[in-house]
């Protein structure tokens, strides 16, 4: 009788360690992502190219955001509007001295500056006051856009002067290398830095602020610093996307497009950089289908609109079937089965 | 001087209807912990049935009742459907799914009354007055006044002389302890969504005629604007909520006559960080820590 319990208690201990998977670094998983993406963008027609391209945009800021949110339980609804500043800073830069390289580093150097002006109010804040700053912030950019019009010439907006891609590249092709590239070292780089002490100090912080605080961590500066890196990921996806329309204007970053962006982190799982990708798949699966859905029954209004009721509901019954995500429901039955 | 007088006629007008807005939201926060976020494109869906019924019977009265009903059931339905089932283990839960709402809502609107700007009746002129050549306010604008002045009493009396008033702060309060002195507290927390909602509904129907018109993200600078006044106000305090409609809306008047229209937005924001840095708790906050 003893025996056969100590036994069952032996199993018991050992099975997490058994069962957990051996980690894979994700210098290894980039790489291997990057191979299949060169790979695709060989097989695939123009149209696709591009919407592979910009995947990848979504995911340099999807990434981002669920870092913030995921992982440091920081929401945030202006995520949109730091897109924005990506993209304005790109096409200032980028229509003034028409270096790419130049207008990237500019950009996101913005971005990073305005993230961190907000990251250093939204540190003081929590849960629905922290929503409802990031709301105002996303609600201000026709606001700004109108007002400085002589910048950023108002409703408009700018167009991007681009260098022609290498003659032997298509286009499509080389947006999609281009997005990729930026989305692969976006998402190398978090993957890293949520690894080591940081990525610690991050759930610490956003599981309980006061143990983390007798632990030693600094909860203002950790707080801060994720909406920095945060916002610099959304700097980089803004910039792609002013390359990829090569313009910009008010109506690319409306608050909708903060709330697609907390939809698609919300349904990968938050914290989870692989859901960052499902979230950023779907961000443009989702509207080409409801755009299918809505030509094929010959109606102007459900095309732009059905995907808006897809998401909203996508987003409700997640959050109240699994608030951690799709995720998470795979992870609470396996906790289950080792119980 | 006349210009300032009709300005700040005008932003008491405006102030009162974010005050109205702001109530909304303050009713929710009490009863529920909850900031609704929803609450913008509730108050959109209730406008959008009142123009239908308005062109469908040529009566705006009849319309602006059936919004106020309509206000009522949205509530009802929001919290019995959805908002009861959130987990409230962390404060993000509840404004991701009322953000999800907002989604469905918008996409809803858009699909049955498409993505422009519908012009909205008013019941009252809207030219001011004048006295003495200085234009002062509109008839609309003491409609403005009586309407949401009435909203206020009617509120007071209710939470401060009316029993079902009382169990509603009780189970707010105190959920377990009113749960077990016979109070229904999920039907004290239905009856406030359904209260906040339609006096979003009301807001609303004043808001829009002042704007471009009814449109199914209409109201997302109106939201900004009302929280905002609720935060000036502390989000726990109705007469809080009131005077912060007033501050938020004198704010804008000032600032879209002196300065630009386009400023405003803005002056809003500005006006939100000063305050959440500065006094979080609002200008009228109790000494009781904040709990989110």
């Amino acid at each position: 009788m003893t025996d056969v319990r100590t036994k069952d208690a032996v199993t018991a201990a050992d099975a997490p360690v058994t069962a957990r998977r051996r980690r894979v670094h994700p210098v290894i998983v980039i790489a291997v992502g990057a191979v299949l993406v060169i790979a695709l963008t060989y097989v695939l027609p123009p149209f696709r190219n591009y919407q592979l391209a910009t995947v990848g945009a979504y995911l340099c800021v999807t990434a981002g955001l669920t870092v913030l949110t995921g992982l440091n339980g920081q929401l945030s609804l202006g995520h949109g509007a730091l897109m924005a500043t990506g993209a304005y800073t790109l096409a200032l830069t980028q229509n003034k001295f028409l270096n790419l390289p130049l207008s990237f580093a500019v950009a996101v150097l913005g971005t990073t500056v305005v993230g961190a002006v907000i990251g250093l109010a939204a540190a003081r804040l929590r849960g629905p006051y922290l929503a409802g700053l990031t709301l105002a912030v996303a609600t201000v950019v026709p606001s700004v856009t109108s007002t400085f019009d002589e910048t950023f010439n108002s409703d408009q907006g700018l167009s991007v002067a681009l260098d022609p891609p290498p003659e032997t590249v298509p286009m499509e092709q080389w947006q999609a290398w281009l997005c990729w590239g930026a989305a692969l070292v976006v998402v190398l780089l978090l993957a890293l830095l949520v690894r080591g002490r940081f990525g610690r100090d991050l759930r610490a912080v956003r599981d309980d602020e006061t143990a983390a605080k007798l632990a030693g961590v600094d909860v203002a500066r950790t707080q801060v610093l994720a909406f920095v890196v945060s916002a610099a990921c959304a700097g980089v996806a803004g910039a792609l996307f002013a390359v990829l329309a090569q313009s910009v204007s008010p109506g690319a970053f409306p608050l909708t497009l903060s709330l697609f962006l907390l939809m698609a982190i919300v349904i990968g799982g938050l914290g989870s950089l692989f859901g960052a990708l499902w979230g950023a798949v779907l961000l443009v699966l989702l509207p080409t289908l409801s755009q299918s859905v809505g030509e094929s029954t010959g109606s102007q209004r459900l095309e732009g609109n059905l995907a808006l009721v897809v998401f909203g509901v996508v987003l409700v019954v997640v959050m109240l079937a699994a608030p951690g995500g799709l995720a998470s429901i795979r992870m609470k039955t396996r906790f289950r089965r080792n119980r | 001087m006349g210009q300032f007088v009709y300005l700040t006629f005008d932003g008491l007008s405006r102030g009162l209807v974010y005050a109205a807005f702001a109530l909304a939201l303050v009713l929710i926060w009490r009863a529920a912990r909850i900031v609704n976020f929803a609450q913008g494109a509730m108050a959109v869906a209730a406008v959008y049935v009142a123009w239908s019924v308005t062109n469908a019977t040529g009566s705006y009265w009849l319309g602006f009742v059936v919004a106020l009903l309509a206000g009522l059931v949205l509530g009802v339905t929001v919290e019995r459907v959805v908002m009861r089932f959130v987990d409230h283990s962390s404060p993000l839960n509840g404004v991701v799914v009322a953000l999800g709402l907002v989604l469905i809502l918008q996409g809803a609107l858009g699909i049955v009354y498409g993505n422009e700007y519908q012009p909205v009746q008013t019941p009252f002129s809207r030219d001011a007055f004048e006295v003495g050549g200085v234009a002062l306010l509109s008839r609309y604008d003491l409609f403005v006044f009586g309407a949401v002045g009435a909203v206020v009493v009617a509120l007071t009396l209710l939470f401060t002389r009316t029993a079902v008033g009382l169990r509603m702060r009780a189970a707010a309060f105190a959920p377990d302890v009113s749960r077990l002195l016979g109070v229904s507290v999920g039907g004290m927390l239905t009856l406030g969504w359904a209260l906040a909602a339609a006096v979003g509904s009301l807001a609303g129907m004043l808001v829009v005629p002042t704007e471009l018109g009814v449109h199914p993200t209409a109201m997302d600078v109106v939201f900004v604007s009302a929280f905002t006044a609720a935060v000036v106000g502390g989000l726990d305090s109705p007469i809080g909520a009131v005077v912060g409609g007033l501050v938020v809306g004198l704010l804008l008047s000032y600032v879209s006559g002196y300065v630009d229209v386009t400023v405003a937005p803005m002056a809003v924001l500005a006006l939100l960080v000063v305050v959440l840095l500065g006094r979080p708790g609002g200008l009228f906050s109790s000494s009781k820590a904040r709990v989110a």
